[in-house]
């Protein structure tokens, strides 16, 4: 059977899918935060991140502020994936936060690999979604 | 496991939201994910498919189906979230600006978790169709926005369910960003006379299908 084709989650996603204890899936865990920006380097405040951790099973969601910002609180492990959802995005984007460098795919180009790379922070670390543009992060096709 | 050819393209000019949207680097091959969050178990707030509990303006409708994977077997206690617009065509958000009146009785957001067959239903009203500032005289077709959890992480979906014989299908850059015309059709809804129900509700099918896991 073929799929059902995606379409964009549009600018009132917020109706929808955010909820109060979405971002915060392990409260002893680990707080990872950064922004969503567009290709003009600009703040993209309908976007929804959601990460997920096989072991221990995690899922964390968290939409876009006005400032393009969003935060989890997950456990810390080798590599947390995420999805990326937003008005003018038609399909959502999947990219890696890469806590041990081992769990960059090989297939990850040399020079684009420090963008699945989070910046340790006083407050936890950062790790900001670039979807176009200078320092693109790296998608994957899944 | 390769992007599904029937999704629309990252980059797509006609709908202009794309431009500065969409990667311009390839995506890069990685292994399947494992596992996944059916979040039927989780229950973020209040599970709620009815969205018509306040009595909302507007023609009241269910919208049931099933989610199956792609080898059409059903996915059960899986997660559905829903949300759309009046009757009116406005959404309940800070950011719509289409000066059609809100309703006060009509939040928009709705979740429900499938059953042991895949089945979900939702009560709620017809949304309406409205401009949005795409193109000159743009409107959107009536549409209800579906989250699917699906059975692991890959097989994450977000689409739009439309209405049959919308006559704005046509016109509109985001149903036809979908570029096979029979896979546009699997985003549109059924009536069924069957099983709508006497001096209450018009009845709509809408099964949606998410990738098998990539493994088996």
């Amino acid at each position: 059977m073929s799929s059902t084709p995606s379409q964009t989650v549009g600018p009132f996603l917020a109706i929808g899918l955010p909820w109060d204890e979405g971002p915060v899936a392990d409260p002893d865990g680990i707080r990872v935060y950064g922004r969503v920006l567009d290709g003009a380097g600009e703040p993209v405040p309908d976007a929804l991140v959601e990460t997920w951790q096989p072991e221990p099973a995690t899922f964390a969601r968290c939409a876009t502020d006005d400032d393009g910002r969003w935060h989890v609180v997950v456990p810390r492990t080798p590599y947390v994936a995420v999805h990326v959802f937003a008005r003018g995005l038609l399909r959502h984007l999947t990219t890696r936060i890469c806590f041990d460098e081992t769990t960059i795919p090989d297939t990850v180009p040399i020079d684009r690999r420090e963008t699945l790379l989070p910046e340790e922070a006083d407050d936890g670390y950062r790790f900001d979604i670039r979807i176009q543009g200078d320092r693109e992060t790296v998608f994957f096709d899944v | 496991m390769t992007t599904y050819s029937g999704d629309p393209p990252y980059d797509f000019p006609d709908y202009k939201s794309t431009a500065l949207r969409h990667p311009k680097q390839p995506l890069i091959q990685v292994g399947p994910e494992r596992g996944g969050p059916a979040l039927g178990h989780l229950r973020p707030g209040e599970l709620c498919n009815d969205l018509t509990k306040d009595d909302p303006l507007g023609e009241r409708i269910t919208v049931t189906g099933r989610l199956l994977d792609s080898d059409g077997r059903p996915i059960a206690d899986s997660l559905i979230e829903i949300w759309q617009a009046n009757a009116a065509g406005r959404y309940r958000h800070k950011s719509d600006n289409w000066p059609a009146p809100l309703d006060p009785n009509f939040q928009g957001g709705g979740r429900a978790v499938t059953d042991s067959e895949g089945r979900y239903e939702f009560v709620t009203i017809k949304p309406g169709p409205y401009p949005w500032g795409n193109h000159d005289n743009a409107w959107r077709p009536a549409h209800i926005h579906f989250s699917l959890m699906g059975r692991t992480f890959d097989s994450r979906l977000v689409t739009q369910m439309y209405f049959p014989g919308d006559p704005l299908f046509a016109y509109d850059p985001i149903f036809n960003s979908v570029r096979d015309p029979k896979l546009r059709e699997l985003m549109v809804s059924r009536f069924s006379m069957d099983t709508s129900q006497e001096n209450w509700a018009l009845a709509y099918e809408f099964d949606i299908v998410v990738d098998r896991m990539p493994w088996e």
